[in-house]
């Protein structure tokens, strides 16, 4: 068989078009296939895979200037090509950065063990677990760590709270921040019309199948989403009862929950979804933004970073949404930058390229801009540079007439995670809107958790599970449609027969 | 040294290269994973747990729902059409004929999207019909794929059959039924063959109109995002053993009714 035992990129390239020949699905970006050419020594070339629209493309207009106390912010050029010529002035070396992007971690897991290469790539965190557990991936090198590099921005930036979740979180042992380096984090949440919903109503995984919304709720169109939150919704009672609240256990707990894949949970779990696709709108996976700000739904599932982008747009409508998180749990996420041992090998050169891709991503000027164009959150909180601090003020502090609030964001921002010295003066609707979703509150961050990575068995069971939910079963096919079809197909063979007999003896 | 001799048979290398290369090979591929498990074992589990989850099953028959009652209704709009096109003596046919083909010209995704806005304003909640409104975006979608086959064989029929029939004293409607219909057979045939085959897969649509229940090419979606190849190729051959079982049985109907046109 010829690409059996060895998956190399043609098997990739002949399964897709295979793929999309068969159900018109759309097709992975193409690769920018470079042929390497004998150049001299000095250049290195780094592959980087990253999310659709997930970095900034740069060519801002004028007025888009995000001005700072300490100065302005703008993309005028591509964060990649910002990063080369940055990389030849520091380093003196030439790198070409090859990027591409993927639309989903299924989709990129598909990839790499397809036979596609890359030495940088940018995975959500269960996929980083993955990656870990096939070792996959290279750790990051001890320079990266070095606080008294002043070129290594992400270690001296990175907000001390995202940092301790990387450095807590281990899979097979090894712990997440020795292979991966944050992003982009967020939560998982529920955008609401606040003039439909009460904010009571939102704050809760049950509204989901709430039939006094029906057909007005948007849910996320892909597995682990929908698993979340239907486990949220199942054990409410028990995740919002005071001796589970107050159990010094709470987190390790919360996340054993969170991540149950028992039988009995995953039935449950089962019969909530049937439920939910009997009272939601649709399963989405990209139009819920959209149907939520022309208002045809009143409810949206939604990671914090489309929640932010959601708002934003429907503010641009003056159509005003709210943000709320439930009080079952939410859902941690981040997405964070990983070295893979197929692309970088033992390239020591290429090594160094990609972690100053990060260290660059990482700067404070250029945490901004990422974080302007795409909306979703950084994990960077900028260390000793105030400047991203001053953004999220920036963006969401008070002018002088408005109603006001406190916001807290010493967890994210201040060293010692203590509170105080990081607040912003907030218009008071920003409490439960942009604001809350971009940076949620320490109270929303007390009840997350992170879903982990399933093994093959517990894969095997949800996924089952999913299309329980979402096929048709042939048993719920109705007794008249079985009587049509017999009726039709014995006509079918009698009027067959008939002319058949019939070009026999024409005389007939 | 003598020149290479170029022969007629030589312009078939590059459709011959691109047949092996991304028709051929890829069929190989799907065969392997289809009946291969995790581990590289052959076996047959991924076929009897098709034909064994009412689920799979169930998509199936769904996916065989969706498809014959969008050709059904297609045809029923476009013979008509296409009749009435090919047998008007208006000067300017050609645009009429654009402008069923022109809806193709524009983007797929854009064209739903707007049909989308024309349903919700019709029906307000777009949720509440969705096997309606998946059999309305998919006609929407390939009627032109069922108007021009069917309109090309009617304009091509010779008119002297018809003028024979009508001296032999048969009626309007008689001479329609015995010699326009069944001589079109072939442009419905290829008509329903183009529509009816990607309607069984086309899960796009049923995407944007909001339809939650998956049909085969959703259906193979997700067993990739489980990371399930072996049970997603086997699915996807099911379904090209259907559309080969599906050509040959019209294959076999157009050359029956060739024969038989014939005759007349």
């Amino acid at each position: 068989m010829m690409a059996g035992g060895k998956k190399g990129p043609a098997a990739f390239g002949l399964a897709c078009c295979m793929l999309c020949a068969l159900s018109f699905g759309a097709l992975p970006e193409a690769r920018a296939e470079a042929p390497e050419k004998n150049s001299r020594k000095k250049e290195v070339t780094l592959r980087v895979c990253n999310w659709e629209e997930y970095i900034d493309l740069g060519d801002w207009d004028e007025e888009e200037t995000i001005g700072l106390p300490s100065g302005n912010v703008i993309g005028e050029r591509s964060m990649v090509e910002d990063f080369t010529d940055w990389y030849y002035e520091t380093y003196g070396i030439r790198v070409k950065v090859e990027y591409s992007t993927f639309g989903t971690n299924e989709d990129l897991y598909n990839m790499l063990t397809l036979g596609d290469t890359y030495d940088l790539v940018c995975p959500s965190e269960y996929m980083i677990m993955k990656l870990m557990a096939e070792d996959r991936l290279l750790p990051l090198s001890e320079d990266f760590f070095d606080v008294s590099d002043e070129n290594n921005y992400y270690i001296k930036g990175v907000s001390p709270y995202i940092q301790s979740v990387f450095e807590k979180n281990r899979m097979e042992g090894k712990r997440w921040s020795d292979y991966a380096a944050g992003y982009m984090w967020g939560i998982t949440g529920i955008v609401y019309n606040p003039d439909a919903v009460t904010e009571e109503e939102a704050s809760s995984w049950k509204i989901l199948n709430n039939p006094a919304y029906k057909r007005q709720i948007t849910i996320k169109d892909n597995v682990r989403d929908s698993y979340f939150a239907a486990v949220g919704a199942v054990k409410s009672e028990l995740l919002t009862s005071k001796e589970f609240l107050e159990d010094t256990d709470y987190q390790k707990n919360l996340e054993r929950e969170m991540n149950d894949t028992s039988p009995e949970t995953i039935g449950q779990v089962q019969d909530y979804l049937q439920d939910v696709k009997d009272n939601c709108y649709s399963f989405e996976t990209d139009s819920g933004k959209a149907d939520m700000i022309t208002g045809k739904v009143a409810v949206n599932y939604q990671w914090s970073g489309d929640a932010v982008y959601t708002m934003d747009q429907a503010d641009e409508e003056e159509y005003t949404l709210a943000f709320a998180v439930p009080e079952e749990a939410t859902n941690i996420y981040f997405d964070g930058w990983v070295l893979l041992k197929d692309g970088i090998g033992e390239d020591a050169a290429k090594q160094h390229a990609a972690e100053a891709f990060i260290n660059f991503n990482s700067r404070a000027d250029n945490v901004i801009r990422n974080m302007y164009y795409i909306g979703y959150t950084s994990v960077i909180s900028g260390g000793e540079d105030g400047r991203i601090f001053e953004y999220a003020d920036w963006c969401y502090g008070a002018g002088e007439e408005e109603e006001v609030s406190e916001y807290d964001l010493g967890y994210f921002f201040s060293k010692d995670g203590k509170e105080g010295k990081y607040v912003i003066t907030a218009p008071t609707d920003q409490v439960y809107r942009q604001l809350f979703a971009q940076y949620p509150s320490r109270d929303a961050i007390s009840r997350s958790s992170i879903m982990v990575c399933f093994d093959e068995e517990q894969t095997r069971a949800i996924n089952q599970m999913w299309i329980n939910v979402r096929c048709y079963n042939i048993h719920d096919v109705p007794g008249w449609i079985w009587t049509v079809l017999f009726g039709s197909a014995c006509g079918l063979a009698v009027w067959g027969i008939r002319r058949r007999i019939l070009k026999k003896f024409p005389a007939l | 040294m003598r020149q290479l001799k170029f022969s007629r048979k030589m312009l078939g290398i590059p459709y011959a290269v691109f047949l092996l290369l991304f028709v051929a090979a890829p069929l190989f591929v799907l065969l392997y994973y289809a009946f291969s498990n995790g581990q590289g074992q052959f076996t047959t589990e991924n076929l009897t747990g098709f034909f064994s989850d009412p689920n799979t099953l169930g998509t199936l028959f769904y996916s065989f729902g969706v498809a014959v009652v969008t050709t059904a209704v297609c045809l029923l709009m476009a013979y008509p059409a296409a009749y009435i096109l090919a047998v008007s003596r208006l000067k300017a046919k050609s645009v009429l004929v654009m402008l069923f083909v022109i809806p193709m010209w524009i983007n797929f995704s854009l064209r739903i999207t707007a049909l989308k806005e024309i349903l919700t304003w019709l029906e307000g909640n777009l949720a509440y019909h969705p096997f309606f409104n998946t059999v309305v975006g998919m006609s929407y979608d390939f009627l032109p794929f069922m108007i021009l086959p069917i309109y090309t064989t009617i304009s091509r029929l010779d008119g002297a059959l018809l003028e024979a029939a009508r001296d032999l004293g048969a009626g309007e409607a008689q001479a329609f039924l015995k010699v326009t219909l069944p001589l079109s057979l072939p442009g419905i045939i290829s008509g329903v063959s183009m529509v009816f085959l990607p309607a069984m897969t086309n899960y796009v649509v049923l995407d944007m109109l909001y339809n939650s229940t998956y049909i085969m090419g959703s259906l193979i979606g997700s067993y990739f995002a489980a990371y399930n190849w072996h049970g997603g190729s086997m699915i996807a051959l099911i379904l090209l053993a259907i559309i080969c079982l599906f050509t040959l049985f019209t294959s076999g109907m157009e050359e029956e009714n060739t024969r038989g046109g014939t005759l007349l």
